[in-house]
């Protein structure tokens, strides 16, 4: 056994060394040590992925490292060295040396960490005048060097741009540009791509891949996305509550799995390629409030494997050999990460082929929104097309899966329906009655039918409103029930969503994320609606927290025999919940059809490189992936291109893209696509990675080279 | 994840109360007591009120005959603040100045704040072209300065504390008017007035249950930096000589009476009332921060 606690000569090759490190914070009085005991090293020129769920501190080692803790915050134990040299205790002037020179930090959120005042071409020069002495115009010439190298065309035209006059994706590659503008020699990624679509979040993780290699840096990937660690990180650090649960290759940590939060964690995910007919495996209970002193493993009151010594001592970070470590007193045996005797089977709310009577309809419907205009000027900016003539049947009792990329006009779609935009043509249908364009009570009254779950799980809820006054609320506004029978109502709410009744009195801020977003679905049952469109129902959500909401949505389709509408970007999620989806690009429907028929055999070339983009916790399925999906940004909606939307970005597109546009039409039953060019089924089930494969691809070239 | 969301606790059983509470509830005595300048500052607001109203009770004077045997004593035991020209004892006459500026004060605030938060939020809640107009008109009054038209007003009309107060109210709606629209804006965006909207709420529904008691934690804020605003203002009428009339009176009446005498070595004419002006009106400006930073945190958390 090797343990990592005592002292090990220093070895060649390390380009960062944590040893036993435990962070502090001063707040509101409190001691809270997010951080504690976390040993780990980096070595010469690779991926380090550093994962777990919010609050379990990764990116507070990640700052630590940068020496830029948040006010109050501060290293109480334990040593960070960088290339032999130690980095804590360091003082302030002699940090600023090594900050953006040797080690670099890219930043999730590129609008705002960077400066709107100052162009890029500035904001990517500064560190190379600092760090490097460079003249104005060496700095700048560098600058120029480096954007080219993260892949912006023209880049001496883009320097004198502002930030706001780049896409998000753009943005992301200026962060990039910044970092390792000086060449350092470890990168500290945070959630480099958590705010980017899958498209681009693969374009942004393969320059950084390639980018490393060529420049010869070490990087620390820190990420809440197991599939992105699947595919790009060498080795994984899995974190839980401040401690390091698992240190593995990434090889061994998705086959050879030791910890059992590990363990948990991946089955908690859904994938694309799962059956839905088994229920998702979900942790349960919370993640441990750090303020609370809790004795033992930090997992031990969530873990299926705890014994009474798991409560009692703290496991330490050990394992037969150092290159895979695991802190459990029980560690499991590593082979089946999803134990098929766990699995509780869940059957579909409805059977494949038994055609229901429709219970919602979309008929053409359009949203423009008028481009806002000067209130002197008068100027006209053109209207954006959020959604573009969309047509689309829910059969009664039938879940319907929304899938698409941000600004595909899959959220107003779902505002539409329930009432809080009206559409600019076309009509929505419930039961075969519109409910568009109709004023009054009487609308008011027909849209109580279709009820919204919403995204985020702080904002949905009122702030200053009870739980009980939440539920409640829907209930007075229709005006139904006296106060008794809404109590008892609200009382069967809760319990449909599995919170206690203790829950009532408790204010918002009170509850966690989970506990939250089952108050919101409660809410929008209370009604009995006919209908529920749950817009992003778990995207705000940690990944234990979302197998748990995830199964209650199941369940209660099931139970309520529900239609609903489920929108989201996650392909998987939409995948687990939905009988039939279709896909949107740009205010279009692009295709329809049952989950198999979209993940198998998508006939849509967007489908199929929006499959190749979406990274899968399984590091077996990732390496078997083409180099890139969906290459290229998302055009204005404003002005989309004419003809099919994605010929811009589209592999096969040919002079008819350009000119005629696709019509939905069915290439199997029950499965629509709009594509003049429609992928075959033959080509399955390897077909969405082949239609990827025909473009000519830099990496690919390089790599046929040698 | 950012930094912030990883400190975020989620508290199922919630031990974190305390510290959530504090920033949820900022109104509470505890949460303005954590900040030690906002306490100060309510304590001298505590005191203001107690002196000016209660008092007078304790310390009994003539101010009501004028008195020129007594005038211009110098404090002694018997006047412990002295006499002024026409012989009220200027302690009490002190107490009697700060229940007016204290009335009007509050009143003049109450006034605009009502107003400024209703038509604030409608503006807000409207929107397009009548929040337009609705905004523009509140540009148009900011524009015109309002001691102008308080002379004015206090010219044509005998000044009495309600007149003030509705006078001095109807000015100072402009500013809550303004923090409630942009407050409202952000707010009917949110998620849960969505929601309710969904529901098939009305529009007074939502201004009533989710928009106003959302924005009331910058009208409370707003409150005490008006009571301020107010009472330097009445000052500001009475040192022109266009305050209450006679024999009522305010600080500012005092302190323009006061200055003829400053040059003579009267000082307690002029340093007791400028000392209770300038303490007052600091007491609730400290006040106000403290709820300020308070009401903020909850917004950067």
């Amino acid at each position: 056994m090797i343990e990592t606690g005592q002292p090990v000569d220093r070895e060649v090759g390390r380009v960062l060394d944590v040893r036993d490190l435990a962070i502090r914070i001063n707040a509101h009085g409190q001691q809270v040590e997010p951080v504690a005991g976390v040993s780990f090293h980096l070595n010469e020129g690779e991926t380090l992925g550093l994962v777990g769920e919010s609050g379990c501190g990764k990116s507070m080692t990640g700052l630590a490292i940068m020496g830029m803790l948040p006010p109050g915050g501060s290293i109480s134990r334990g040593s960070i060295a960088l290339a032999g040299d130690e980095l804590v205790g360091l003082g302030e002037r002699a940090y600023r040396q090594v900050r953006g020179n040797d080690i670099a930090m890219i930043f999730q959120d590129s609008m705002t960490s960077l400066n709107p005042t100052k162009t890029i071409g500035y904001q990517i020069a500064e560190p190379v005048r600092i760090h490097r002495g460079a003249s104005n115009r060496e700095a700048l010439e560098r600058a120029a060097e480096v954007l080219s190298m993260v892949g912006i065309a023209r880049p001496r035209e883009r320097m004198g741009d502002y930030p706001h006059q780049l896409s998000g994706g753009m943005r992301q590659r200026v962060m990039i540009a910044m970092a390792l503008a000086c060449e350092p020699k470890v990168v500290i990624a945070d959630e480099p791509t958590t705010a980017l679509d899958v498209t681009i979040q693969a374009q942004v993780l393969e320059l950084l891949d390639n980018l490393k290699a060529k420049l010869g840096m070490s990087m620390v990937l820190i990420t809440h996305d197991m599939g992105v660690v699947a595919s790009r990180a060498d080795r994984v650090n899995v974190m839980y509550s401040g401690r390091i649960a698992e240190i593995a290759g990434t090889e061994d940590l998705f086959s050879r799995t030791r910890h059992p939060y590990t363990r948990d964690l991946l089955a908690s995910i859904p994938l694309l390629g799962q059956d839905r007919g088994t229920a998702l495996y979900s942790i349960k209970g919370i993640p441990p409030d750090l303020a609370e002193r809790q004795s033992g493993c930090r997992y031990a009151p969530r873990c299926q494997n705890a014994t009474a010594k798991c409560h009692e001592e703290e496991p330490v970070l050990a394992g037969v050999s150092t290159d895979h470590l695991f802190a459990c007193w029980n560690p499991i045996d590593g082979e089946g990460v999803r134990d098929q005797s766990a699995q509780v089977q869940i059957r579909s709310a409805i059977t494949k082929d038994v055609p229901t009577k429709p219970r919602l309809s979309l008929v053409h419907l359009v949203k423009e929104y008028r481009g806002s205009s000067s209130a002197i000027l008068g100027r006209s900016l053109g209207s954006v097309k959020a959604v573009s003539d969309v047509s689309l049947t829910i059969g009664a009792g039938e879940t319907y899966g929304l899938v698409g990329e941000s600004g595909c006009g899959k959220t107003t779609l779902g505002r539409m329906i329930v009432g809080l935009e009206a559409p600019t043509s076309g009509k929505v249908l419930l039961d075969g009655k519109s409910i568009s364009h109709v004023k009054g009570r009487d609308a008011r009254h027909r849209q109580r039918e279709i009820q919204m779950m919403f995204q985020d799980p702080y904002g949905s809820l009122d702030p200053r409103m009870k739980v009980s006054a939440i539920l409640a609320e829907p209930l007075v506004i229709a005006g139904q029930l006296d106060a008794e029978a809404r109590r008892s109502r609200v009382a069967e709410l809760l319990d449909h969503v599995g919170l206690p009744l203790s829950a009532l009195k408790k204010l918002p801020h009170e509850m966690s994320g989970g506990q939250r977003q089952r108050i919101g679905l409660a809410r929008a049952l209370a009604v009995e609606p006919r209908v529920l469109v749950a817009d992003e129902p778990v995207s705000a959500l940690d990944v234990s927290i979302r197998s748990q909401v995830l199964n209650l949505m199941r369940k209660l389709q099931n139970e309520l025999g529900l239609t609903s509408l489920v929108i989201s970007h996650d392909l998987a999620v939409v995948k687990y919940l939905a009988d039939r989806i279709g896909v949107m690009y740009l205010g279009k429907l692009v295709e329809e059809g049952t989950g198999d028929d979209i993940y198998k055999r998508p006939a849509h070339p967007y489908t199929a490189g929006l499959i190749a983009a979406i990274p899968e916790p399984d590091p077996a399925i990732e390496r078997g992936k083409p180099a890139a999906g969906v290459r290229g940004e998302l055009p204005s909606p404003i002005s989309p291109p004419s003809g099919c939307r994605f010929r811009t970005r589209c592999p096969m597109a040919q002079e008819i893209c350009t000119t005629a546009e696709p019509p939905l039409a069915a290439i199997q039953p029950g499965h629509r696509v709009a594509c003049h060019f429609p992928l075959s089924a033959a080509e399955a089930p390897g077909g969405a990675n082949r239609a990827w494969q025909q473009e000519p691809h830099p990496k690919r070239l390089v790599l046929l080279d040698e | 994840m950012s930094a912030k969301t990883e400190q975020e606790p989620s508290p199922e059983t919630s031990k974190d109360e305390r510290v959530a509470a504090s920033w949820r509830l900022p109104l509470t005595l505890k949460g303005v007591a954590r900040y030690r300048l906002g306490l100060t500052g309510g304590c001298l607001v505590a005191f203001f009120i107690l002196f000016s109203f209660l008092g007078p009770m304790v310390y009994q004077s003539n101010q009501n005959n004028v008195d020129t045997l007594n005038a211009l004593l110098e404090p002694s035991s018997e006047h412990l603040l002295g006499t002024d020209a026409q012989g009220f004892d200027v302690l009490g006459r002190l107490m009697q100045g700060g229940q007016i500026s204290l009335q009007i004060g509050f009143f003049a605030a109450l006034i605009a704040t009502v107003t400024g938060t209703l038509y604030g939020a409608a503006a807000g809640l409207i929107g397009g072209k009548t929040d337009a107009v609705m905004m523009r008109f509140v540009d148009i009054l900011m524009a015109i300065p309002f001691l102008f038209v308080a002379l004015i007003v206090s010219t044509r009309f005998n000044p009495s504390v309600l007149s003030l107060s509705i006078v001095l109210g109807l000015f100072s709606w402009l500013v809550p008017a303004r923090l409630v629209r942009s407050e409202v804006l952000s707010l009917r965006t949110r998620d849960y007035v969505s929601a309710a909207r969904s529901m098939g709420a009305g529009k007074w529904r939502l201004v009533l249950t989710h928009l106003i008691p959302n924005a009331l934690g910058v009208v409370i804020v707003n409150i005490t930096f008006q009571v301020a605003d107010t009472i330097l203002a009445v000052a500001t009428l009475g040192f022109l000589g266009f305050g209450l009339s006679y024999p009522e009176t305010d600080w500012g009446g005092q302190l323009s009476s006061g200055v003829n005498y400053l040059l003579s070595g009267y000082w307690w004419l002029i340093y007791p009332v400028g000392l209770c002006l300038v303490g007052l009106v600091l007491a609730f400006n400290l006040v106000g921060e403290a709820l300020r930073d308070v009401v903020d945190k909850r917004r950067t958390v």
